[in-house]
């Protein structure tokens, strides 16, 4: 039992290891770079992790998860803004100024996201199927033309930030120490998410998305936990969406396009839906491969989307059932879906 | 005659032309079983579907142990002790036979917006599930997941899981569909010796098990109970042995 424990938790904790190592060797081998790289990866490991909770373990396919991604962003960079030029953000019936503070602005993204989810997710849910995947891409985009009719944040430019959220002793301008904090909320926000879909409220998510009629019968209040759900992973994508803000000190509203949302669409199924670490995986690989292939050429879709659909033809379960399967041969558990 | 648990009255329902429930009355005493017979087409399911929630009456009124519940949506239903097996098995494939069980248990252990400790390694929720999985003899069967049992060990289950909850009414659905003989049999058993704590509204097209069940029928035709009484009063009502059971003697 001892040895099978250790072999269902080494992979994770190698992968931890190599992760925490990689700035350094990075800096090492003179690609500083990779540091920048890793960061957004993982940022949108958070994302396509959040989506990840609602479409593979709760069944819902929302095409609209760039509007919180997008949203938590703008929650930083309009904060920021107001805190470089000194104009309040509202003088009346509060005197609200900007701030550039993480421990404020932060909260705030997750904040606002939440509650957006709440309510795009409560008319939403009213529906199902096609009908909530338009109907969650029609709310996006309605945000996404919102945020494109604030001149006073750049419009379709979007604006620059000036530099990093200051977070008390550290120093995010620094790259190095910006990648640990992402990677410290990453590994949290991963052992948060391993608990929530075994727990009480994880096995409704998963028997709602297996077979809602069943549930309601049982006596299952389903549109509550599915709205539950819906509005955590939006919490979860904003505060994605103000780590985003300040790896690239620019917010505009291409972060809330529907593109957007179908990639982090397509970094869970290309990960695998309904598996803890599928999100990042799949994350990784499409970042690393739009990387690489747009050296190569700008049509580089046009090479990504036939790999896309091998993956999704040859390992159904996405990239981390090929690590399953692998696991498997070694004589581990798998993780359960 | 004490209050009814269950008490039908003027259930009105139709599909555009086709009517399903007509002016249609009946209760369910505790400790009883009732079956509701008739044709195919005779608005049977459509009756459970309107006891449990999922279609909406056009005019009548369903009260449950004294309470109107015609308004309450389907998982308030369930809350209160009204319980429904499917006629098309209706399970958690991916879960485990005592996972789904376990999922029926927790449904009524109040809500689930828990979200830290792991759900099935809480006594509190697989002891019921294996007591309830004991109780439909189960027992052996508990680890293999609900999608590869057999015909009638999901039908088990199926029974279990809406015993799980501690019902005071079960809505059965044809449980011996699609099973054979023997599987049928046991079923039947089984239900009988449930009878003894929980009352029943039974539909079900085989007459064996139907006069081997129930305390009292009805039969449905075009939505409309053309009779009501005892099973031998049933089994001689010349009405119901026209429409429904033809001509030829009942088994």
């Amino acid at each position: 039992m001892a040895d099978r424990k250790l072999i269902r938790l080494l992979p994770p904790l190698l992968f931890a290891v190599a992760l925490a190592l990689l700035p350094v060797l990075a800096e090492a081998a003179g690609r500083g770079y990779l540091i920048g790289v890793s960061t957004n990866v993982l940022i949108f490991a958070i994302a396509a992790s959040s989506l990840n909770l609602i479409l593979g373990y709760g069944g819902m396919v929302s095409l609209g998860h760039a509007a919180f991604f997008g949203s938590g962003a703008y929650v930083v960079g309009i904060l920021a803004h107001h805190a470089m030029w000194g104009a309040p953000l509202m003088v009346w019936p509060f005197h609200i100024g900007g701030t550039e503070s993480a421990f404020i602005a932060w909260p705030l993204a997750i904040l606002v996201s939440a509650l957006l989810a709440l309510v795009i997710g409560a008319i939403s849910l009213r529906t199902s199927g096609l009908y909530f995947i338009m109907i969650t891409l029609a709310f996006a985009q309605m945000l996404f033309f919102f945020f494109i009719a604030l001149n006073e944040y750049g419009g379709e430019d979007g604006m620059s930030l000036w530099n990093r959220s200051h977070a008390g002793p550290l120093d995010l301008n620094d790259n190095t120490q910006f990648f640990y904090l992402v990677l410290a909320f990453t590994l949290a926000l991963l052992f948060l998410k391993h608990r929530l879909v075994n727990s009480r409220f994880g096995v409704v998510l998963t028997g709602i998305r297996d077979n809602p009629r069943r549930m309601r019968a049982l006596g299952y209040p389903v549109r509550r936990y599915q709205l539950a759900a819906f509005t955590l992973a939006g919490a979860v994508a904003g505060l994605a969406g103000a780590l985003i803000a300040n790896q690239t000190e620019f917010v505009s509203p291409t972060f809330l396009h529907w593109t957007r949302s179908g990639e982090i669409l397509i970094m869970v199924v290309l990960g695998g839906m309904g598996t803890l670490f599928g999100p990042l995986l799949g994350a990784a690989a499409f970042l690393l491969l739009e990387e690489t292939l747009a050296d190569l050429t700008e049509h580089w879709m046009i090479i990504f989307g036939p790999l896309l659909l091998l993956v999704v033809l040859f390992a159904r379960g996405g990239l981390w059932s090929l690590v399953e399967r692998l696991r498997a041969a070694l004589g581990g558990g798998g993780e359960r879906r | 005659m004490s209050t009814p648990l269950l008490e039908i009255d003027g259930l009105q329902k139709a599909f555009g032309a086709v009517i399903a429930s007509e002016n249609l009355s009946l209760d369910v005493q505790p400790g009883e079983i009732h079956a509701v017979i008739g044709p195919n087409g005779a608005g049977k399911t459509t009756l459970i579907a309107q006891l449990s929630g999922e279609i909406a009456p056009d005019a009548g009124r369903i009260a449950f142990a004294g309470e109107d519940i015609t308004a309450l949506p389907v998982h308030a239903r369930a809350l209160r002790g009204l319980a429904r097996s499917f006629q098309i098995t209706s399970l958690f494939p991916r879960f485990t036979v005592l996972e789904n069980v376990a999922l029926a248990v927790q449904a009524h252990q109040g809500h689930s917006f828990r979200f830290w400790r792991p759900a099935w390694r809480d006594p509190a929720l697989i002891e019921p599930a294996k007591e309830t999985l004991r109780r439909v003899a189960m027992t052996r069967r508990e680890d293999v997941p609900a999608g590869t049992l057999a015909h009638g060990e999901q039908r088990q289950l199926e029974l279990a899981m809406a015993l799980a909850g501690q019902p005071r009414l079960l809505l059965l659905d044809e449980p011996t569909a699609g099973m054979g003989h023997e599987d049928s049999v046991r079923m039947v058993d089984l239900l009988l010796d449930l009878k003894q704590e929980v009352a029943m509204l039974l539909i079900e097209h085989d007459m064996d098990a139907v006069f081997r069940l129930a305390d009292r029928i009805t039969v449905l035709v075009y939505g409309r109970a053309i009779a009501s009484g005892s099973p031998e009063t049933i089994r001689t009502d010349p009405e119901v042995r026209r429409a429904y059971l033809g001509e030829e003697e009942p088994a």
